[in-house]
């Protein structure tokens, strides 16, 4: 396999697999990673393939190192990606949010299973979506992406290094066990088939330039190390100029920076697909491995004359609030299966505001929520709500 | 304003290109030990014939990890304890940058201990530069992994019950390619270790004595920083490429300076693309052989 960056073909392997070969298709060539069930393949693979494509592949001590190692990495001008699972993602918060706030590309593939702590190391779970959203402390903006088949695994790796070079931020890939483990056909496009978005560099001098100050699209241009720029980078609250701030103003301007480059450009992150929803009476939100069971029940009651419909989120994080809040004005019901005791359909509670019916279809991880679950919960809101 | 005072901006200091003067002044108290080890990591990258553009300088959270927001260089203040791995990323995305890794004891050996042990196992090709002030300065004076036995500081406020580390023995034992330890009044020796540092392939490490008048001298009644700096100068021996291990810190008259280890070994780096190019036997070298082993088993 040596050499080949893009692996042209139809494949039959695992998620996991399927998330390396999407991130060495982007141009991924610097991993760091510390093993930990399910996700481990995803560094075994990259160990085997990044040395015959010009990369480096290193273990690191721990997920603290991991997740600071991919940040150097991503300055020293490479694409760069670590995988973990739940605990090995508790202990990369502090660092992503160092990402965050130096507007660092770079991304991380979480293979969800279930917890809290060591929980179930082999099983499925989906109990950290908050978790993506808000575990590193402060204020942010974050994108998360959640792929549902081993397919979505290698093409959302892809789009995940896309976002994270585009916006210049940590991008999240939240799968789950099943997803990584699942062996199915994969897809691997000609090489010149990927698209592929690189950050932009800037125009300007070392004497003008400012590596914090944003371009049209909110997104400032990233020097790379070595390039004569001399940089300061922090995570301290900082200036367009990259300099420590500590005064209020500073702290607005910056955190609304971040904020802004996501808000503002949710027409090119959002990302959902919506079926079977135009007439429906009920609509199942799901993502993931769930979102798998959801289109199964759908599909099935849609063939029973039953009026259901499915919004599968792509990206999880930004959540597409106008759209769940004009959904939510439309259906009777808006039912929300998670391998979680309730996470996102808490998203859903809050733009609903009531105007229908938001049911949760929980499981506290271990298995997957089958589709007859899921079917019978739509039947029970069409009753309830007719 | 004195004319000696009003001629001051105009001044060129000789670091200058090596600072950035607009940030100037800096935050660390009169009397800091941490603007001298800077001094001379200053001119030891002058010295160095290593193009400006290769060094990136890292650093972790500290008083001593502000320096990274002083050089006029590449530089990145990261989080607690991480700047090492922090550079281990840099280095392998472009290796033939220059890392520099300057923090404080505390980042360096308490929160960021693993790195440092790990790094130094690898032999990630970087210059780490400890400023010990036996105390962790930024947040007031607690205790660190290098406070000596017995000393007072904010959370030992009767003394230290911990043993210290040793950290120049610590990277030698972990495969540290060079090591040295010199304190803040050796500023010479200190210059020429940092720039040996700076020339050696591997993971090169030099520790700087240095004070902290303000967080760690008061505590323990040394309010004076060229109080704590005569103590540690006068109660050193320099003692060149001892066994690391009796680089003693002793306030008894035997606080060990010196450059300990010079050696060479293979980087990470170097390990990596020799195996990958398949230039390195499989292990065991010798061989096993299967059905001696399968006896012992049974017996
Ligand atoms: C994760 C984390 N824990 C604690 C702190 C608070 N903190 C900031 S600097 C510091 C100690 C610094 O001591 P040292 O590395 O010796 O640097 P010095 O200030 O003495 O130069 C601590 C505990 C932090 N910033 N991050
Ligand atoms: S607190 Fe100590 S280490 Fe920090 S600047 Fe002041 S003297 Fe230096
Ligand atoms: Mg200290």
């Amino acid at each position: 396999m040596a050499g080949q960056a893009v692996l042209t073909g139809t494949h039959f392997i695992n998620g996991d697999e399927a998330c390396a070969e999407g991130a060495l298709a982007a141009g991924c060539r610097f991993f760091a990673g510390y093993p930990i069930t399910p996700a481990t393949e995803v560094a075994e693979r990259m160990s085997q393939r990044l040395p015959g494509v010009g990369g480096v592949f290193i273990q690191m001590e721990d997920e603290i190192a991991s997740m600071a190692a991919i940040l150097g990495g991503s300055w020293g001008g490479v694409k760069s990606m670590t995988s973990t699972s739940g605990p090995g993602f508790s202990l990369m918060m502090e660092n992503i949010g160092l990402g965050l706030c130096t507007e660092t590309p770079c991304v991380i593939c979480n293979v969800q299973r279930a917890g809290p702590s060591t929980g179930l190391p082999t099983l499925v779970g989906q109990g950290d979506m908050m978790q993506a959203r808000w575990g590193s402390h402060g204020v942010y903006e974050i994108i998360a992406i959640a792929p549902s088949s081993p397919q979505e695994m290698f093409d959302f790796t892809i789009k995940a290094f896309n976002l994270s070079e585009q916006f210049r931020l940590p991008v999240l890939i939240m799968a789950d066990e099943v997803v990584g483990h699942m062996n199915e056909r994969v897809v691997i496009p000609e090489a010149d088939q990927v698209q592929l978005v690189e950050r932009s560099k800037p125009s300007e001098g070392p004497d003008t330039y400012l590596p914090f100050q944003p371009g049209p699209d909110g997104v400032a241009p990233m020097a790379t190390s070595g390039e004569g720029y001399y940089m300061h980078i922090t995570g301290l609250t900082h200036d367009e100029k990259g300099y420590p701030v500590m005064e209020v103003w500073a702290q607005e301007e910056m955190t609304q920076r971040l904020v802004d480059k996501i808000q503002g450009n949710l027409d090119q992150i959002l990302d959902f697909e919506a079926i079977h929803l135009e007439d429906a009476e009920v609509a199942v939100m799901a993502y993931g491995i769930s979102a798998r069971s959801a289109r199964g029940a759908v599909l099935a009651l849609r063939q029973a004359g039953f009026k259901v419909g499915l919004l599968k989120l792509n990206v999880v994080w930004p959540f597409p609030e106008d759209y769940v809040r004009e959904l939510s004005r439309r259906v009777k019901a808006i039912v929300v299966p998670e391998i979680n005791l309730g996470q996102m359909v808490l998203e859903v509670e809050r733009l609903a505001q009531g105007r229908c019916q938001v049911k949760l279809v929980p499981h506290p991880g271990g298995g997957i929520i089958t589709p007859a679950r899921i079917m019978e919960a739509v039947k029970a809101s069409l009753e309830e709500t007719s | 304003m004195s004319a000696q005072q009003a001629t001051l901006p105009q001044a060129e200091h000789p670091q200058d290109a090596l600072l950035r003067t607009e940030r100037i002044p800096h935050i660390w108290c009169a009397g800091c030990g941490i603007g001298i080890a800077f001094g001379s990591l200053m001119s030891a990258i002058t010295k160095s014939e290593i193009p400006r553009d290769d060094f990136a300088v890292v650093s972790g959270i500290g008083c001593t990890g502000r320096l990274a927001g002083y050089i006029h260089l590449d530089s990145f203040h990261t989080t607690h304890g991480r700047a090492i791995a922090f550079a281990t990323g840099l280095k392998l995305a472009r290796p033939q940058g220059k890392v520099i890794v300057a923090s404080g004891d505390g980042d360096l050996l308490a929160i960021g201990g693993n790195h440092f042990i790990h790094a130094a196992r690898r032999n990630m090709d970087m210059t780490v530069i400890c400023v010990n002030n036996f105390n962790y300065g930024m947040t007031g004076g607690q205790l660190a992994p290098s406070t000596p036995y017995g000393a007072k500081t904010t959370t030992t406020p009767q003394g230290s019950p911990d043993e210290p580390f040793n950290f120049c023995s610590l990277a030698a034992s972990c495969g540290a390619t060079y090591v040295a330890r010199w304190t803040a009044l050796h500023i010479r020796r200190l210059t020429t270790a940092i720039a040996e540092a700076l020339n050696k392939k591997g993971f090169s490490f030099v520790e700087v004595i240095a004070p902290c008048p303000t967080a760690f001298g008061r505590r323990n009644k040394i309010r004076r920083s060229l109080d704590l700096l005569k103590l540690y100068y006068d109660n050193s021996v320099v003692k060149n490429h001892i066994a690391p291990g009796e680089a003693t810190i002793d306030f008894d008259n035997n606080l060990v300076v010196g450059k300990f280890v010079d050696v060479e070994r293979p980087t990470f780096l170097d390990h990596y693309a020799a195996i990958n190019r398949g230039e390195v036997e499989a292990w065991p070298a010798t061989g096993v052989d299967a059905s001696a082993a399968g006896k012992r088993k049974a017996g």
